[in-house]
């Protein structure tokens, strides 16, 4: 067993970024890792970081920007605490060394974005995750902080109290993916989970394939709830044969899109008249799948992003990487001709429900970045918010969890008194676990035990159990079979558009996958670096994960920020101002509403028309 | 669980009419410049067939695995597919227990440099249409193999933490100043390519110094030194420490400027130019005359 006062999990940006503030805080704190840090998928974010750094910029612009693109349904606490504290993390990174790209005077580059007032997104290139990523596990490996790299965590040694409000979180399990031996991880004082997104739950995602969701499914199976998880942003310009992203940057430099009859659809079908290619990303997402929908699409399958006019000098300058992408996954050169995009999974706005502070409402649990739900994106996230966030509230979490006072949180966390319940939506099947007995099966997972005493040990136990279980099956389903149909599925009904029909049909083929998992086997008798394992364990995760987003599509009947459905195209203010909470109930998950906070320090943002 | 697959390497391509047929305007559009044009044409060849692939395996505890072998693949070729795509539809379709790195599947994060038809390649931005058949898939020389294409890279994270790689500053500004330090384009620009390393280990596989000297920093490591080194930020002393740790034994005069590093690095980095540049900058610092 090992033994750290603050145990971070994940080492992307948040994670490291919340493992260097318990640092500092004093705690003794280690990281446990799937991947090594650098491989993280931070590293491929490539935008910028918004930050109102300039004279003539405002951290008040950057909150009302970012709650006007959240729809209403950011809470203004985080959203105020992101654009107050982004401007400070972003010049600590430049004092960490980070190369950011740079204007005539020395100074850090600005340049515009999608849904911006100003132009405030800071930028190294267009691979400014990839600077940022390395920047930070550098201070890592200056402070000497402890790495376990290549370790699977694989479930929470959470006490097991019927009310996850008087839960408390003592450790984690993991196993070392080199060797296959299995060992607690006690946390003194935290567990920060910092496990990135569920993209994997889809089949077109500019995500890697180490996004699995692992934090959602774990937290939330551990009983904190998963929040607002049907808002899926979906990336204008991704790729279509890779879902490999080409960055909002392109557009922000002057982009321009394209249908096949040559029209700048933005503009000439109405779509954002003012914005135009620089509407937030959902617009023109639903914009490009539209043109596509009505035959303007090429190869009645994507649009065209030209940069041409932009000319070699500059796009060499600031989007170099483009043309590396395009050209090494499409085999398009984006100097001679436009380049082929579409939408593609992308970021997922929900995730675990914290507080300000990062914590759940099991104590000692706290979340951060992209499996975090603050809420800082609401309906829909700006480009250029996700690596702030990640600074901005990986800090606060690694802070609160060693031990930093950081002030009573405005957001309220898990089942209260100022939550509604979900009464009156029919369910096609019913979600959750699907075998009767919940830790005898292949399938078992869950916390095991009220007594925090010998909490971990038992937790331990169990996880060898289900190993075991898996490796000694002889045949069944492969998680192959399995991962691919929740994709597929995902995919085709729970996408850009979504009508309740679609959705409870996922839900369906969600429930099958379910039933198959029971029968699940890792066919690979290895101990050494058993991936099948280990993804055999990722698709319970991804289940778990695209059921929750599937429910939320479907109860939430109106249309706010990326979620879209058919038969309710109108923003319902009056019904929809709330976050939806899906709790995992020891397999029978159950819903509940939060009001949403727009209650900011100096104003009230009150909803208006969303239009770019 | 055979790996053998059934279909033969010698089956025809079967007819497919779209592909025969005249290029529809879209499609000549698409296309642009020679490369793509070959690229394409290769695609057209492949279209319909199987792509064969013999990939290293070695597991030192699965027995008939702990003798390393090939095993011979045939995956359905399809438009744009690359080296990783080819294994990962092995694993998923054929053999669950192949094992190899991969995460990003875009070159960034830099988990799947194999050895590919005798060369260091990133899996992920390797066309398969590229390489000759059949492609030998291997884990990269000169590491110690765990299982299939898994090497260990602790070693060469051990090189890499050896050149203190992280920024240092002399009068190391205090986190709550809002002031970022200035740096000139130029001298960002200096650093660009350098920065651009994702410690994919090819270079380090590629050198025939690091074979031999396992103390050797190696290209990646002399390569991060070099960001920091090069960069305005830091300051004349620090730059004097970075050189002192890189004019070591092991450090940047066992290069012997083969330029197998430069020509294997995914990212196109001049690691060999800049191991140069810090042995000339080593010179003058030692050489007070210059």
């Amino acid at each position: 067993m090992y033994e750290h006062d603050v145990i971070v999990v994940g080492a992307g940006g948040a994670g490291l970024r919340a493992a260097i503030a318990a640092h500092e805080a004093g705690a003794d704190v280690a990281m446990v890792t799937k991947l090594h840090p650098v491989r993280s998928h931070t590293g491929a974010a490539e935008g910028g970081i918004n930050a109102a750094l300039q004279e003539g910029d405002d951290w008040e612009l950057h909150a009302y920007d970012t709650m006007k693109g959240s729809d209403y349904l950011g809470d203004a606490p985080a959203v105020e605490t992101l654009a107050q504290d982004a401007p400070e993390e972003t010049i600590n990174l430049e004092h960490w060394g980070m190369p950011f790209s740079r204007e005539e005077d020395g100074r850090v580059s600005q340049r515009p974005f999608g849904g911006l007032s100003y132009p405030r997104t800071t930028y190294a290139g267009a691979e400014t995750g990839h600077h940022l990523l390395h920047t930070m596990y550098e201070q890592v490996v200056k402070r000497g902080i402890q790495v376990y790299d290549e370790w699977y965590v694989m479930n929470m040694a959470t006490t097991d109290e019927p009310d996850p409000n008087d839960r408390e979180c003592h450790g984690v399990v993991a196993y070392d993916v080199q060797s296959g031996k299995i060992e607690g991880f006690k946390a003194n004082q935290g567990v920060v989970l910092a496990t990135g997104g569920p993209g994997q739950a889809f089949d077109h995602t500019t995500n890697a394939v180490s996004c699995t969701g692992d934090g959602h499914a774990m937290a939330y199976r551990a009983g904190a709830p998963l929040e607002d998880m049907e808002f899926i942003q979906f990336h204008p310009t991704s790729l279509p044969s890779t879902g490999v992203l080409i960055s909002e940057g392109v557009r922000g430099e002057g982009g321009i899109l394209y249908n096949s009859e040559g029209e700048r659809f933005m503009f000439e079908h109405g779509y954002a008249n003012n914005s135009g290619e620089l509407a937030s990303r959902d617009v023109v997402a639903r914009a490009e799948l539209t043109e596509v929908d009505e035959g303007r699409g090429v190869e009645d399958e994507y649009v065209h992003l030209d940069m041409r006019h932009l000319g070699e000098d500059r796009i060499m300058d600031r989007l170099e990487n483009i043309l590396h992408l395009a050209e090494d996954f499409e085999g398009v050169d984006g100097l001679v001709e436009p380049m082929p995009v579409k939408p593609g999974q992308h970021y997922a706005m929900g995730g675990i429900e914290v507080d300000e502070n990062g914590q759940t409402c099991v104590d000692g649990l706290y979340a951060a970045g992209e499996c975090a739900c603050v809420s800082v994106h609401g309906g829909n996230r700006l480009g250029g918010n996700a690596l702030p966030e990640l600074i901005v509230f990986g800090k606060r979490a690694g802070r609160h969890a060693a031990g930093d006072d950081l002030g009573e949180p405005k957001i309220r966390t898990g089942y209260g008194d100022d939550v509604e319940d979900e009464t009156e939506t029919e369910l096609p099947v019913a979600p959750g676990e699907a075998g009767l007995d919940t830790t005898g099966g292949v399938a078992a997972d869950g916390g095991v035990t009220a007594d925090p005493e010998g909490i971990l040990e038992r937790t331990v136990e169990t996880a060898r159990e289900r190993v075991d279980r898996l490796m000694d099956k002889e045949d069944g389903v492969q998680h192959a079979e399995i991962r691919a149909k929740l994709q597929q599925a995902m995919t085709d009904y729970v996408n850009v558009f979504r009508t309740e029909e679609g959705v409870k049909k996922a839900l369906e083929i969600i429930r099958e996958c379910r039933q198959e998992y029971q029968d699940v086997y890792v066919d690979d008798p290895s101990r050494t670096f058993n991936t099948d394992l280990q993804q055999t364990i990722e698709t319970r995760n991804l289940i778990d994960v695209a059921e929750s987003i599937a429910l939320g599509a479907l109860v939430r009947d109106e249309f706010r920020g990326a979620h879209w459905r058919k038969e309710h195209q109108e923003r319902k203010d009056e019904e929809w101002l709330k976050h939806t909470l899906i709790s995992w109930d020891d397999g029978e998950p159950s819903i509940f509403y939060r009001p949403v906070i727009l209650e900011g320090q100096n104003k009230t943002y009150e909803p208006k028309e969303r239009s770019y | 669980m055979s790996t053998q697959q059934a279909e033969p390497e010698s089956q025809e391509a079967p007819e497919d009419p779209e592909m025969k047929g005249a290029e529809s305007p879209a499609a000549e559009q698409q296309k642009g410049g020679g490369m793509v044009d070959e690229q394409a044409e290769k695609e057209a060849e492949l279209e319909g067939e199987t792509v064969h692939i013999k990939v290293f395996r070695y597991d030192p505890e699965v027995e008939g695995k702990q003798e390393p072998r090939f095993d011979d693949f045939h995956v359905p070729f399809t438009k744009g597919m690359t080296v990783l795509d080819s294994v990962m539809y092995a694993r998923d379709e054929y053999d669950s227990s192949l094992t190899f790195r991969h995460s990003c599947r875009q070159a960034v994060c830099g988990s799947d440099a194999f050895f590919v038809n005798g060369k260091q390649r990133l899996g992920c931005k390797t066309q398969i249409s590229d390489l000759e058949q059949p492609v030998r898939i291997e884990p990269l020389p000169h590491q110690e193999v765990v299982k299939d294409l898994v090497v260990d890279m602790d070693h060469f994270y051990d090189q890499m933490h050896a050149v203190e790689p992280y920024f240092q500053d002399e009068d190391t500004p205090e986190t709550d100043a809002l002031e970022e330090q200035r740096q000139s384009p130029e001298n960002r620009e200096k650093i660009k390519m350098s920065s651009r390393c994702i410690w994919c280990g090819a270079c380090m596989s590629s050198c025939n110094i690091a074979a031999g000297d396992n103390e050797y920093l190696g290209p990646a490591a002399i390569n991060k030194a070099y960001k920091f080194a090069m960069d305005d930020r830091e300051g004349e002393e620090i730059k004097e420490h970075r050189l002192r740790i890189l004019e070591q034994e092991h450090g940047v005069w066992r290069c012997q400027t083969q330029f197998s590093c430069t020509e294997v690095c995914p990212k196109d980095i001049p690691l060999t130019e800049h191991i140069q540049e810090l042995k000339r900058e080593a010179v003058k610092k030692n050489l007070k005359f210059w």
